[in-house]
This record gives C-alpha cells, structure tokens and sequence, in this order.
C-alpha cells in the first residue's frame, strides 16, 4: 500500500496545489484535545499533520514549543500514549500523520519496535529534527521495512554536496529549515529563502516543504510560491496556549488553521 | 586503529546527532581542526600561550602528608590548579580559541556549570578580543557567584537560563539554540569531551597535555608507570585529559570518579556511567541518566561541574572496553574530600576535584601497599566558598 504522505502529494500535484502542514504539539493541552485538533483540522483544510512529541530537552525549538513540551510532558504524554491517540484518530480519519520526534525517545523505545508500532498505529512518517541521515542508517531501515517515510532536513548551512545526500535519505517530502535558528513565529523570513529553495529543488524530484518561522497568510504564500508545502507549527502552538482554559480551544484554533490554510487553497 | 573514526565514533558512541543547520560547520570545524592539528605554527602559538601565559607546564607533587594520612599509596597530585584562572578548563578554550580566530569567527558562546570553564572562556576571549557570551543555569549563577562575577569582568556577558533544571544542562541546550541561529560568525567553545563530533576529539586532544606531561613527569621522577590514575568525571575532560596518554599502559588502572549526589539510591546524583543507560544528548549517543520513556533526567551534585545528565563519549567507549572504571562518591564525601587536602596538604580543591580526592581513602584501603597513584587536580576551591560555607567545621 502507498504511503499516505505520497499519495497527498501525488493528489495535490494533479490539483496543482501547495500542501499546508500543521504542527502541534501532543498532549498539549491533553492528549484529548489532540485527538480533537487532529479531526478538526482535516476539515479547516489542513492536508498534513505533523504531531510533536514532547521532549524534555528540545534544542532545536524556540521558546513557543519549548513551552508547549513542557506542558505535554506534564500530563505525563509519552510515545506509547501518543501511538494511541494516532490509532484511535485512525478510525475516523486517513489525514497524513508524520510524528516529529527528537532522538532519545526512539532510541530508548527501540527503533525496530517503534517503527512497527507506529506503523500498526496509523502514522505515515517520521521527523526527527536532532538525527541527521548520516547517524540515521538504523532507523531508515526500520522505518523502510515498515512503509513509513523518513522526512529530513535541508537548511540555508546546507552544502551541495550534502543536499544530494540528504534528499536521498528522505521520503514522503523534505524539510527545508527557512532561517539559521530555532523553530518560532518570525515576523520577517530571509530575502533568500526564494532563492535557496529553488535551488534545492535541483537536487531532488521529491516534495520541499519549508518550516520555521513561518506564521501569517501573507508569509505562506510568499513560501509557497517556490515550495511544495508551507509548515506552521508555532503561530498555531500559539493559539493553543492562548485557549488552553477556553471550552472552545478546538473551535477557535481549528478556525484559525482554517485561516491559515485558506490562504494557500 | 585510533578513535574516534571518521564520523566520530568511539565504538557504538559518539557521533553527530544535531539538527542540518550545524552539519556543514562541524564539517568544517573538522577540516580545520586537523590542519591545525599538522600544522607547526599554530602548535607553536598554542604551547607558546599555554607556557607562557597559562602557566604550563604544572607540577607534578608528591604529597607527602596527605600520604601519611592515606598509609597505603603514594599519591602525586597533577596541579591544574595552579593554571591561570585556576582550572585545567584554559587547557581547551586556548585552543579553540586559536581555531575560532583561524575560521573567522568573531563571537565565542559557552555553558558553564561551575564557572571555570566559563571564566576560561571569557580570558580566552578577552586576550583574543573577541566578543564573548556564557550561557549559565539560573541555580549554578547563584552557587558560583564569584565566577559570574569573574567572567563579567573579564567583558563576558553571562545569560541566566532559568529553562529546566536551571544548570548546566539547560546551560548547554541554550547555547546550542545560539549556535544554530548564529552559526555564520559564532565559534562555540564546548568545556566538556561531549557534544557532537569533532568536539570529544578536539577537546581531548587539547586536555591530553595533561596526561603527556604526567606521564613524562613520572617516570623522571618514579623510573616506572604509575598504577592507578584517578580523576571526577562530570562530562570527563580533565579525566579524560589525564587518561588519554596511558591508554597503551596496559597496567596502569585509570579510575574516574563521578559525582553519587545524596546516594545513588536515592535517585540524586549524576552517575551517568555507573548508574544511566546508552543515549542521546547534546549531539552524541554516549551514557545518559533517562527516564522510562526517553526523557532526560535531572542530575543532582554538590558540585556544579559534575551536576550533568550526560558524559563524553570516550567514557562511555572506555568502560564499555573495560579500560576504565567508574566509581561514585557522594556530596557528604567529597566535602570531606575537600577538607583533608586542605589540611593536609594546604590545597583547598574544587568541589569537582573533591571528589576524586575522596575517593582515595577507598583506594587507600583496597589498592596493594605502595601503589602509585597521579590524581589530577583539576581546580582549586576558591570558587566554592560561598557555596560551602557552614557545611565546612
């Protein structure tokens, strides 16, 4: 069976259309509510999610989603109950899953055991902002025997010669780090981003999404105009700290990706 | 063959696991530091600022009294101590520092626990004219006040990380989030044989001064090896500085001591080598202190320099050959450490140091008669003495 990230791209390619990605952060402010999220999402136009496993050392994440893995890691969120929540969103929707997860979860878990669990549990890729393909041969292996797509990164730091090897590693689509620097809502992108991203598309046919700083309509569409996908991730943690005490968290932060999406469809 | 190999490996540890951002700087870190490495003129500035200006080489001094006290060994203390800014941490920032102003960089960024290696970082930076900022956790700024006070002076800008635990592991998250962003004109001066390759590498080969000297001063002066090297190991570059020369001394036992907190059963402590599980942290897979689900444990010790989740991973690679063994001693222990050299030898010792000087009343009681013993005296104690006060008759 084709992966369900392919079969996005391949689908929004006909409909010559850029894909939106939302990021969250699970357990955030309860797994409950990213069950809720997640289904709402799929009808405020979202065509990949990618759900955030809390880590308690992110050093890849600004201060926004530092928070939110504070607050996940609280209600004591944890791979395997985060694998449930997949399985459980599985039953009533096939939106494209990609689980963005720092290392030592997954190695502590065990790759062979984790990529045949998520497999089973319905998650279609994997992120993991702190494993570059070089140090990555296990877990590719894992994760190819399981059909799950492996996503890794390319950034302004980039080389040519490591463009082509990174976007051999990856699967699903690529991820193009927009600025040097950490993940949170910028009000400014590099002039250069346009540039550096059409210049990665010469290495590789496979989908480049751009992340990282990205946060208003007007900056998705800017990136979209030379990317395969545009990814949100804090301005939408954002709203969901804003909401964490509302009873109407998932209305307001599902009609505020609705928004976001809305600007790209 | 000689470790690490080409991707930084010392066996199943080591490595590079950082985000894409950093990979091609540590390539070129890496292609620099070798050239550096073979390259004349830049080992002869280097011996130059460590002769001249850092006080190298130190002593080698037998101490007589602490020996009475011990009975059975014959201990040697490798007096890092007496370095300037008093600590073998100028070792490595002299070093890196040279490399930074080869590669252009023009802003220098560190973690500091218990400040040495922040202050020596700062008096790098200050001589080199570089700008210069030290990421310290909230709680170690309050412990190592004199220490903050020294890099301030010395033109550093100290940033309190009040994220987590609020020490050094906080301390290094943060400063790894700078390098990312600033990558293009920062230099990251790492104080440990830890994070990503070709840090443990570079960082050893700038500590090993410690193990070569040592080891050339013995046997001038004993006309043999010594049995046992001893030396606390937090993230482990002073002991690793000591070790490196000896690896091929097949009878000379290297023993690291790490830092067992209020006990290692009780759950505060920070042997992660005796005590934590193969892991991921701060760039290479090496010993962690984990929870059940992969999550990184906060350490507890006395001393800040040794309060780390984490180690080089040429430790991890040493125990797992069984080249090197670990052992553990506790807060109570090390102050009681720090008070018998003081006494007996007039050398007040880091907290750090402490617990290597602890260590060897046990030694003294297991090790056959007349073992010879180097103990590397990493720091001196003046920075703790706001910390200690009261705990101390």
């Amino acid at each position: 069976m084709e992966n369900k990230i392919d079969l996005k791209f391949k689908e929004l390619e006909k409909k010559k259309k850029k894909a939106f990605i939302a990021f969250i952060t699970a357990g955030d402010p309860n797994l409950s509510v990213t069950e809720k999220l997640v289904l709402a999402f799929e009808k405020a136009g979202v065509d990949i999610v990618e759900l955030g496993v809390p880590f308690s050392d992110p050093l890849a994440d600004g201060p926004t989603i530092q928070a939110a893995s504070q607050r996940a890691l609280k209600k004591h969120v944890n791979l395997e109950s985060i694998l449930a929540v997949v399985k459980r969103i599985r039953q009533r929707s096939q939106i494209p899953i990609a689980l963005m997860t720092y290392y030592n979860p997954v190695f502590h878990y065990g790759e062979d055991r984790f990529t045949a669990k998520a497999k089973a549990s319905g998650v279609d890729g994997l992120i993991i902002p702190d494993l570059p393909p070089e140090e990555g041969h296990n877990l590719i292996r894992a994760a190819r025997q399981d059909g799950l797509a492996t996503v890794f990164f390319l950034s302004p730091t980039t080389t040519s010669e490591r463009m082509r090897r990174v976007a051999k590693s990856s699967t699903g689509f690529i991820y193009y780090v927009s600025l040097t620097g950490v993940t949170g809502a910028r009000r400014q992108l590099p002039g250069t981003l346009r540039r550096q991203v059409e210049l990665a598309k010469r290495f590789t046919r496979k989908p480049v999404c751009v992340g990282f700083g990205v946060s208003t309509p007007a900056q998705i569409r800017a990136v979209a105009a030379a990317a395969d996908g545009v990814i949100v991730g804090s301005a939408i943690v954002n709203a969901i700290a804003k909401q964490k005490n509302s009873k109407n968290l998932v209305q307001h932060v599902s009609s505020f990706v609705q928004h976001l999406a809305g600007s790209l469809h | 063959m000689s470790l690490p190999d080409k991707q930084g490996h010392f066996g199943e540890f080591g490595g590079k696991y950082v985000p894409e951002t950093l990979m091609a700087l540590l390539e070129e870190l890496e292609k620099v530091f070798r050239a550096a490495r073979r390259d004349k003129s830049f080992q002869r500035e280097l011996a130059y600022y460590l002769n001249e200006y850092a006080g190298r080489p130190t002593s080698l001094y037998l101490a007589e009294r602490l020996n009475r006290h011990l009975k059975t060994l014959k201990v040697y203390l490798k007096r890092e101590d007496l370095l300037h800014t008093g600590a073998h941490k100028i070792n490595n920032t002299l070093g890196q520092v040279l490399l930074a102003k080869r590669m252009k960089k023009t802003r220098i960024i560190a973690e500091t626990g218990a400040g040495q290696h922040g202050v020596a970082t700062a008096t790098a930076a200050a001589f080199m004219g570089l700008h210069c900022e030290v990421y310290m956790g909230s709680e170690d700024i309050e412990r190592q006040a004199l220490n903050v006070d020294r890099m301030k002076l010395l033109g550093a800008k100290v940033v309190p990380v009040t994220s987590g635990s609020q020490t050094l592991k906080d301390a290094m998250n943060e400063a790894i989030r700078d390098w990312v962003t600033n990558v293009r004109n920062t230099f990251y001066i790492i104080g440990s044989v830890a994070g990503p390759h070709p840090y443990p590498l570079m960082v050893r080969e700038f500590q090993s001064i410690i193990g070569k000297e040592a080891r050339r001063q013995f046997l001038a002066k004993e006309k043999r090896l010594p049995d046992y090297l001893v030396a606390c190991v937090g993230g482990g570059s002073n002991a690793m500085g000591l070790f490196h020369a000896f690896f091929n001394d097949k009878h000379t036992k290297m023993i690291g001591v790490e830092a067992a907190g209020l006990g290692l059963a009780t759950g505060h402590h920070a042997a992660t080598l005796m005590k934590g599980d193969i892991g991921v942290l701060h760039g290479s897979k090496s010993n962690i202190l984990e929870t059940k689900d992969g999550q990184i444990k906060v350490a507890h010790s006395i001393a800040a320099g040794l309060d780390y989740p984490g180690v080089g991973p040429e430790h991890a690679y040493y125990k797992k050959i069984g080249r090197a063994g670990y052992v553990s001693v506790t807060d109570k222990k090390a102050l009681e450490g720090l008070r018998l050299l003081s006494r007996t030898e007039g050398i007040i010792p880091a907290l750090e140091t402490a617990h290597a000087i602890s260590y060897l009343e046990r030694l003294a009681r297991k090790a056959p008669r007349n073992s010879r013993v180097i103990v590397c005296l990493s720091g001196r104690g003046d920075k703790d003495m706001g910390s200690i006060k009261g705990l101390i008759k």
